[in-house]
């Protein structure tokens, strides 16, 4: 780099890029924050919905599934089960498991009563409801 | 090593490597259950063996920053740690603390491990790379926070250089944004929205700071170059990174249920998110070619030199390959996400670790370089590990390819599973250079006690 382009300058492009950058985030979030109740459908969240994210979070669906593309890449996408399968297939799915088919991916039994398992559907067909711009490509996921 | 207290670095590095090597082991696991399927089930789910790599992935590489930064603070300050006790109490804590979860996570089913450490008070847990439990978190904050306390005060009493001062804001971002790994909405999108806060801001954002930081010194001192030089380089690239990274959060946010524009902000700014990795090759080879001393250790020349190629490739190219929003539209949440995700972690993070290891460690063991035949040694688990890592990241982006062509193009989509099972063979490479890899490990660690050949390199 040329001799006249000094330490000084490189430090003050750097404290003056992070600090423009972070305030432009902070305007940006806070701009997001105020248009997502009418994407987010935030009125639809039902005591049910929470449980369901709560059992979602407890039994770490994420560590093999993804929801809305985020999480493990080895089970299908959630975010819109819902719409691909239904909600009482959803439950049946969850209560069959593991299949114990021999060198096929198992998913674990994990016990869930029938408030739980409706509980968990709440959360997924709400999560299915989310604008998302339109992704997934396809109803696959 | 010029200060006594120095020496606290090298029971941090020393567990690091030992979490990196579980790491790898887990890694394999979850390798195979990708092929065969019910491996290992139920005893160990692929869930809480991916939590297991996830999270030693994320504890090996902090116990690694606290070492770099117990290491190069004092040498920078050119005065001793400010409690070099604190900082052996701090290991043990974090030690134990970090074992005591992963035995969690293998002993009891991740449920009642929630409820067992108080998830039903302030539910944190079960969300990807923040699985762990609330003690866990409080724990990792309290580390955390005595480590910058220690260090901090170090720099206060001493020299302030610019590689300490980027090193602490590094580190000091660090601590702040984990605190967003405590904000749990039932939202789920507020929930994703700031969850990458932690995630991104840290790996595409105040980590890079450290790596900066960690990989300058690393290369002032085998380089000989001009700190002022080295200095004005680190401040370009870091200035960069934020510039671009922090807008470029909004990548995550395209299908996530946030506002269209961040299409256009994520996109944009994270298409540059590859320019401060390039300027970081550009960096280590430009000091390395103006060298003004041949450094004994050349090993650790190779992994500085490494960290720039494979940094820029794994971040910067494999990043931008699918971070335009059309095209994220296909990729996201597919093998190629995990194909980055791999060569970018072990070519920013995992490399830069293994640079300031392989430049301390001896110093911390009373030599200025290992022998020769050590160092060559260590050179081949380099190369083994390097190209293998090439290798996981091309099969599996190689699956990801398939798996969107057959998945989400096309009139006739295929399901999940069945795609899965059209892409095995690519799965079945990706385990065979795992193994590749860990056999470069397997060396790597023997290259600590290798004997046979001359003598070590005096300090």
């Amino acid at each position: 780099m040329s001799e006249t382009f000094t330490k000084a300058m490189a430090r003050n492009i750097f404290y003056g890029g992070a600090v423009f950058f972070f305030l432009l985030f902070i305007a940006l979030t806070f701009d997001t924050v105020q248009t997502l109740p009418k994407r987010d459908h935030r009125e639809n969240i039902t005591d049910s919905v929470v449980r369901g994210k709560h059992i979602w979070e407890t039994r770490d669906c994420v560590g093999c599934h993804t929801i809305l593309g985020e999480g493990a890449y080895f089970a299908p996408e959630l975010g819109n089960v819902y719409k691909r399968r239904g909600g009482d297939f959803i439950k049946a799915w969850i209560k069959s498991q593991p299949t114990g088919a021999p060198g096929r991916r198992q998913m674990p039994q994990f016990n869930l009563t029938d408030e739980q398992l409706d509980d968990l559907v709440s959360f997924l067909k709400w999560t299915s409801e989310i604008n998302t711009n339109n992704w997934p490509p396809n109803i696959e996921g | 090593m010029q200060y006594k207290s120095q020496a606290v670095a090298k029971p941090y590095f020393i567990a690091a490597i030992g979490l990196f090597v579980g790491q790898i082991l887990f890694g394999l696991i979850m390798g195979y259950q990708y092929v065969v399927g019910d491996f290992l089930f139920p005893a160990i789910p692929f869930n809480v063996a991916r939590m297991v790599h996830t999270n030693l992935l994320i504890v090996w590489t902090l116990f690694a920053f606290m070492g770099a930064g117990y290491y190069l603070i004092p040498e920078e300050a050119e005065t001793e740690l400010f409690s070099p006790k604190l900082a052996i109490i701090m290991f043990w804590i974090f030690l134990v603390a970090g074992a005591l979860t992963i035995v969690g996570y293998l002993a009891v089913p991740y449920a009642t491990l929630a409820r067992m450490t108080g998830n039903d008070i302030l539910a944190t847990m079960g969300r990807e790379f923040l699985e762990q439990p609330l003690p866990t978190k409080v724990g990792i904050v309290i580390v955390a926070l005595a480590f910058l306390f220690n260090i901090s005060l170090t720099v206060l009493k001493g020299r302030k250089t610019s590689i300490s001062l980027v090193l602490l804001l590094g580190l000091w971002g660090l601590a702040v944004f984990f605190l967003f790994s405590f904000y749990n909405p039932s939202n789920l999108v507020l929930d994703k929205y700031f969850w990458w806060w932690t995630v991104h801001l840290w790996v595409e954002g105040v980590w890079e700071l450290i790596l900066g930081a960690m990989l300058a010194f690393v290369l002032i001192k085998i380089t000989g170059v001009d700190r002022e030089v080295i200095e004005k380089w680190l401040y370009v690239i870091i200035a960069m990174t934020l510039i671009t990274g922090i807008i470029g959060t909004g990548h995550h946010y395209f299908w996530i249920g946030a506002p269209e524009y961040w299409q256009w902000f994520g996109s944009v700014f994270s298409a540059l998110e590859p320019i401060p990795f390039f300027m970081m090759t550009v960096f280590a080879f430009n000091m390395v070619n103006r060298r003004r001393r041949e450094h004994p250790n050349k090993a650790a020349t190779l992994w500085a030199l490494g960290t720039g190629v494979m940094s820029f490739l794994g971040a910067g190219v494999w990043g931008f390959m699918h971070t335009l929003a059309p095209v994220n539209f296909y990729t996201h949440g597919t093998q190629i996400t995990a194909a980055h995700g791999h060569m970018a972690f072990f070519g920013a993070y995992a490399m830069v670790n293994l640079t300031m290891i392989s430049y301390a460690m001896p110093m911390l063991r009373g030599r200025s370089a290992n022998s020769r035949s050590a160092q060559t040694l260590e050179m081949w688990s380099f190369w083994l590990m390097t190209v293998s890592m090439v290798f996981i990241t091309l099969f599996l982006t190689a699956a990801g390819i398939l798996q969107i062509w057959l998945q989400r193009m096309g009139s006739n989509p295929m399901s999940f599973m069945d795609t899965q099972d059209q892409v095995m063979l690519f799965y079945w490479l990706r385990e065979i250079a795992g193994l590749v890899f860990f056999v470069g490990l397997v060396l790597y660690i023997w290259s600590f006690f290798y004997k046979k050949g001359e003598a070590h390199i005096a300090a």
